[in-house]
């Protein structure tokens, strides 16, 4: 079975463990640089990106997980997890540390305030015909992609949400606050075939 | 596109989970939270042990305050109204705020009702002091509950006794038959569905934070250790020695709440704390704990 941990610093951790135990991972948590090992890919989950980019650094876990980014371990970021994972991030508070890694460039709260968080169905034609339904909640868009991304999904206006660059998996919503495991095990499987 | 959905409004708040919400007063204060790693903020015109100390009738602050403190930061700002004033609520909404909360902080609109939040597509937080009021906070449509605790009071023991309330409560239902929960929810003054839903789940349909008399970085990982979801910090940090250090501190310690060394470490030399005061020194009809129904 496939290790997969998820960063427990702050947000919707618990929602992504359960995820993961249903799409036949074996889940466990990080919020030490020590608790990376043994893991065959790792869950940045929805929180507040400038909350967990400062304790990612606080408790030294921002260059492992560079580390790990450069040698091809697979990571999936939902939201706050998507900026962090973000090459260039759009009106970034000062000071905000990222991992960065990902090609692309991200919006944060690009919709406006919590009155402008929505739910809508997306079609992911890589996880199956049946639309996916979404949860943005004070969500980043994604802006611009490099060469070497591949845009998994858009809204009906055609401005993306959910993308990958080899082992880096990205989404605008939260997959994790709804019983739609595909996304997931769509990640389970990127993390089984590089192991 | 649908907004205001439940599952957006009470998705911000788990969102907000293993986090810090702080109360601020001015922009410079929202910047200082930010920095320290807060996950929100509650824009006040007062913090509570101020409020306090001022008397009088405690209203919803200055919209150019919120606005003031929502051009500062990035993060989610919250914002407070009186209980069942949902004309300061409909006003919250407009300026944008990406929080409510119904405060028994703030003196009291209506001595018989609370805002009927469902109606609301901003989400709501609200206090509680046990299993019953939570429930009937979220049966009105809050998205997320918080101890009451006794703000302004820099004195943990009452968001102890409401954490604990609650979680005892919770245990109870989770232990009865299915025959007893109508009398169970008779008894709690719950709607029935949501004691049904914790007897199933063995938890609060919403995430649970907890309020009311956070310090220091023990209380936060106290908190965390008795089942909270996350702290919110009121008059602590900005009545403290050091607000930027305190408030930092107060961060690491509620991430890593069940690790006492690195909880030693963020408590080292922080200055002093709020002044507190002990609860039985509040006069009883100024407890804000007791307001609310």
């Amino acid at each position: 079975m496939t290790n997969i941990g998820v960063l427990a610093l702050q947000g919707d951790v618990a929602e992504h463990e359960a995820m993961l135990a249903a799409s036949g991972a074996n889940p466990s948590l990080v919020k030490r640089a020590d608790q990376l090992h043994g893991l065959d890919g790792i869950i940045i989950p929805g929180g507040e990106s400038t909350t967990i980019g400062k304790l990612l650094r606080r408790f030294d876990l921002l260059e492992p997980l560079q580390e790990r980014v450069r040698a091809g371990f697979p990571i999936f970021g939902t939201c706050a997890g998507m900026i962090l994972l973000a090459d260039h991030v759009e009106d970034a508070a000062t000071d905000q540390p990222t991992i960065g890694g990902m090609n692309i460039t991200v919006q944060r709260n690009a919709f406006g305030s919590q009155r402008e968080s929505f739910e809508t169905d997306l079609r992911v034609p890589s996880v199956g015909d049946q639309p996916l339904h979404a949860v943005f909640i004070r969500a980043p868009l994604i802006t611009q992609v490099g060469d070497d991304v591949t845009v998994l999904a858009t809204l009906a206006d055609g401005r993306a949400v959910a993308a990958q660059q080899d082992n880096l998996l990205v989404a605008s919503f939260h997959p994790e606050l709804t019983d739609d495991a595909r996304l997931h095990r769509y990640f389970v499987d990127m993390v089984s075939e590089r192991s | 596109m649908e907004t205001g959905t439940w599952k957006a409004k009470a998705g911000l708040a788990q969102m907000l989970k293993g986090g810090v919400i702080m109360d601020v007063v001015t922009a410079e204060h929202a910047r200082i939270a930010e920095e320290a790693g807060a996950v929100a903020v509650m824009a006040l015109e007062r913090v509570p042990s101020d409020i306090r100390a001022a008397g009088g009738v405690a209203r919803m602050s200055d919209p150019l305050l919120i606005e003031d403190i929502k051009h500062a930061v990035t993060i989610p700002v919250m914002a407070k109204c009186r209980i069942g004033h949902f004309a300061e609520a409909q006003v919250l909404q407009a300026l944008g705020v990406d929080y409510i909360d119904e405060s028994e902080v703030l003196t009291p609109a209506d001595d018989k009702y609370h805002i009927y939040k469902h109606d609301f597509t901003v989400p709501y937080v609200c206090g509680a002091r046990d299993l019953g009021e939570a429930l009937r906070r979220i049966g009105e449509g809050a998205a997320m509950v918080r101890t009451k605790g006794e703000a302004g009071s820099g004195n943990i023991v009452e968001a102890v006794r409401h954490m604990r309330a609650v979680v005892d409560g919770i245990r109870h239902v989770q232990s009865l038959s299915n025959e007893q929960l109508m009398a169970e929810a008779k008894n709690l003054q719950a709607p029935y569905e949501l004691v049904q839903y914790v007897h199933e789940h063995g938890r609060l349909p919403v995430v649970n934070f907890c309020a009311g008399g956070v310090a220091t970085p023990a209380d936060a990982a106290l908190m965390m250790q008795l089942g909270a979801d996350g702290i919110f910090v009121g008059s602590g940090v900005f009545k403290s020695d050091n607000p930027a250090k305190r408030a930092q501190a107060i961060v690491e310690a509620t991430t890593h709440f069940e690790d006492a060394t690195v909880v030693a470490n963020a408590s080292r030399g922080l200055g002093e704390a709020m002044r507190g005061i002990e609860i039985n020194a509040i006069p009883e009809r100024e407890l804000m704990a007791a307001r609310g129904w």
